[in-house]
């Protein structure tokens, strides 16, 4: 089955039509006319400066690349990538990440490939300009070493610039009139409500916005137009009914087959047959979506906030039909973003008010915007149905997956009759990437399953796991785990309340270990969790550890927590106060184990240590209650 | 209204029920304080009123009139850095850093109060304030080595 793993990024229509107004259309027009008379902008565009590298009087090296930085650590690891090649220190070196104008269009970060794509090429520019081959991993002396984030001292002071913090002279503050609810569709607004002559208004084929000195004055601005707007509301399933719809609503799947499934049920020993399911999460950064948008001599700059900032220039491009010449996309840095950053909404308002306004415009959605408008992880649905034989060897398999995603639908396990399929889904909320997006969900269902066939089999479910591996690298996790957790004897112990999960993903290998004990307030605690995790050579270890412990503690969340509910069109918890997130209490004990493998090509670690969290804990706590939990989170009320 | 922000005293002429963090990022240009929720559920936007640790997305401007504001910038006088802020660096507390600020002046309040914490008292102390990379094994790491080092004394550059 091809792999499609940012299906959900490809699908959408851009946000906005706008009309414009007439004058804009001349200017385009003209603009167009003049495209195509001369090729002056294509010469332009050629000879625009899109190097890797450039070389300083004093001696310092600035490193150039489309990624951008999260806090994933992007542009410390492409500075070090850099200074091992030219043999230089860390300090010598800059990186300069996510300017269209400046950067090469190295592609959205996403899919943690920044390491295995845009590192080696970093590193071959400047084992190039050496005029060497490239370090081999064992005579590293930068990479495989730790380093503190390059911005960090800027972090720590309040002086890092994020998007939301990006100042222009004369720059308004803008809010955005949102739809009471889901699909609800503008009949009309009054904006003569409205009798500050100072406010900037957009009304434009169903975009209405406020642009104002202050932002207060904005959101006030857009409550007065929000309680004058008619609204036509449409239909909308609540969360109650979520996995119903996702199972009627399902089209013909994508299927892979392999051996015969049939005859491998008819002679089984035992079979075991689950439904398991996992609701809509969101991404919440801390810095919601923000933009400033600026617009000078015909040319739009936009400061924002994205995963994707080429994909946001075309974006503008087409809503305000402009060259690629003419729009610049700065990321400087944002407030997180774990797959939940992909599009360029708020670049195009703010863009939008800029040139209504004819001044810089900064616009941010607030915290319930971002809950209500971004895009969520996609809900899932798992019907798994599987066969043992006497030995207590698996024979058959079938995995159907609805609405998840693809990445991670294959099972890793040696099962001689398998049928794996995917079914889309309507997909009541807007969903989209997230950290490991279907790798997590697919592999919580599997895993489940999993444990459940162990326990079936009569086999210790570390012991039915390597029974049916042959990938080496997973086998490896798997035992460093175990081993260090101590889960042979710890299994011994009567009533521990044990759960192991493993699993690969974007060529990353991780297990875990847990372990869990009732708790009077929360039904159970965490007494701790081990992780052992494997992605080639280690090119950060500190950072890499960060990474892992940040994976892990957000995976708590998704599999303990969240969850987003909605009724009639409107989310019912979309809201810091109404939606719980993992927070310091939440961290239980931690043991992680990393694996580095210079004989090993490395690959991103951003995503993968999530996925083998929520099966491990879901074994735990079916083990402690005695009862299989089969949906997350596994502390919903 | 008169405002004593980082040691200087400013006149304000606002409306009144603004944010508290929408004068300091939008008036003053300090925009080292974080919006995160506007519901006072994160603590991004955490800033000093005389000393004591509020959330200035729900603190209205008024509320602030004759009283004295410290923000992440004026923890630390020109390049120097507060031994909380120097404790962050050290932990590598860190990922996107957007909650840093507003753990540093959490952290500052409560080593003010207690200077030498259980790790029960950090937790309950900085437990409203959310950090989304989930950094919190290193948050609580860089509260400790700010408790324990000297009290009161800025870290040279």
């Amino acid at each position: 089955m091809p792999n499609e793993p940012e299906r959900y990024e490809l699908f959408e229509a851009p946000p906005y039509q706008f009309q414009l107004n007439r004058r804009d259309f001349l200017e385009v027009a003209g603009f167009v006319i003049c495209l195509t008379a001369t090729p002056l902008l294509d010469a332009q565009t050629a000879a625009k400066p899109r190097a890797r590298l450039a070389f300083a009087a004093d001696g310092t090296v600035t490193v150039f690349a489309g990624k951008v930085e999260v806090g994933q650590g992007a542009a410390t690891e492409l500075a070090m990538a850099v200074a091992e090649e030219l043999r230089l220190p860390v300090s010598k070196v800059r990186a300069v990440l996510g300017d269209t104008d400046l950067c090469p269009n190295d592609g959205i970060t996403a899919g943690s490939r920044t390491t295995p794509a845009t590192v080696p090429e970093a590193r071959k520019a400047a084992a190039a300009h050496r005029g060497g081959e490239l370090s081999p991993p064992p005579a590293w002396k930068t990479l495989g070493q730790s380093h503190p984030a390059q911005n960090a001292r800027a972090i720590v002071t309040g002086r890092h610039q994020y998007p939301s913090d990006i100042r222009r002279p004369g720059m308004l503050y803008a809010a955005v009139l949102r739809p009471p609810s889901f699909g609800a569709k503008l009949l009309s607004i009054d904006p003569s409500v409205l009798k500050d002559k100072s406010l900037t208004v957009v009304n434009d084929n169903g975009f209405v916005a406020v642009a104002a000195p202050t932002s207060f004055a904005a959101r006030q601005a857009v409550a007065t137009l929000a309680a004058a707007a008619r609204w036509e509301t449409k239909p909308h399933p609540a969360s109650a009914d979520l996995f119903r719809v996702l199972k009627e609503t399902a089209t013909n799947p994508r299927e892979n087959k392999r051996g015969d499934l049939a005859p491998a049920f008819a002679a089984a020993s035992k079979q075991s047959r689950g439904t398991y399911q996992t609701p809509y999460i969101q991404h919440a950064p801390m810095e919601p979506r923000a933009a400033v948008a600026e617009w000078l001599d015909g040319k739009l700059t936009v400061w924002t906030g994205t995963q994707n900032p080429f994909g946001v220039q075309q974006q503008l491009q087409q809503a305000f039909r402009l060259s690629a010449e003419q729009v610049r996309v700065i990321e400087p840095g944002s407030g997180g973003g774990f797959g939940g950053k992909h599009t360029g909404e708020v670049a195009i308002e703010a863009a939008r008010l800029a040139k209504e306004a004819g001044k810089p415009v900064h616009l941010r959605w607030t915290r319930a915007e971002e809950f209500a408008w971004a895009y969520c992880r996609p809900a899932g649905l798992w019907e798994i149905q599987a066969a043992l034989d006497a030995n207590g060897r698996l024979t058959a398999w079938d995995f159907a997956s609805y609405n998840a995603g693809t990445a991670g639908l294959e099972s890793p396990y040696r099962i001689p009759n398998t049928r794996t399929r995917f079914f889309r889904s309507d997909s009541p909320l807007r969903e989209g990437s997230y950290r490991g997006i279907a790798a997590t969900t697919n592999n919580f269902a599997r895993e489940c399953a999993m444990d459940e066939l162990a326990a079936l089999a009569g086999q210790d479910p570390l012991d039915f796991r390597l029974a049916h591996l042959d990938n080496p690298r997973l086998r490896d996790v798997l035992v460093a785990v175990a081993e260090k957790f101590n889960w042979k004897s710890r299994r011994q112990k009567p009533g521990a309340a044990l759960g192991i999960a493993a699993g690969f993903e974007k060529g990353s290998y991780v297990a875990a270990c847990v372990e869990v004990a009732k708790d009077a307030k929360s039904g159970f605690a965490i007494r701790d969790f081990h992780m052992a995790y494997e992605c080639g050579a280690i090119l950060n270890p500190s950072n890499l550890r960060a990474q892992v412990e940040g994976a892990i503690i957000q995976g708590l969340g998704g599999a303990l927590m969240e969850s987003i509910e909605f009724v009639n069109g409107r989310l019912t918890n979309g809201s810091f106060t109404a939606y719980r997130l993992p927070r310091l209490r939440d961290v239980p004990p931690l043991t992680i184990t990393l694996l580095d493998r210079k004989d090993l090509p490395s690959v991103g670690a951003g995503e993968t240590p999530i996925i083998v969290v929520a099966p491990a804990l879901a074994a735990a706590v079916s083990a402690l209650t005695g009862q299989r939990r089969r949906s997350l989170p596994l502390r919903s009320a | 209204m008169t405002v004593t922000i980082n040691g200087q005293a400013h006149q304000l002429t606002t409306a009144p029920d603004r944010p508290l963090l929408d004068v300091l990022r939008e008036d003053l240009g300090l925009t080292g304080t974080k919006y995160g929720c506007g519901e006072g559920q994160c603590r991004a936007c955490t800033v000093l009123l005389n000393g004591k640790p509020v959330t200035s997305c729900l603190t209205p401007v008024r509320l602030a009139d004759g009283k004295s504001v410290t923000t992440i910038e004026g923890l630390a006088p020109g390049d120097r850095l507060h031994r909380v802020q120097q404790a962050f660096l050290d932990a590598e507390a860190m990922q996107c850093g957007y909650c840093v600020p507003g753990m540093i002046l959490r952290t500052v309040s409560l080593l003010e109060a207690t200077p030498h914490p259980t790790d029960a008292q950090i937790i309950d102390a900085l437990n409203g304030n959310l950090c989304r990379c989930c950094g919190y094994v290193r948050i609580l790491d860089a509260v400790r080595r700010a408790a324990q080092q000297e009290g009161g004394r800025p870290h040279a550059e």
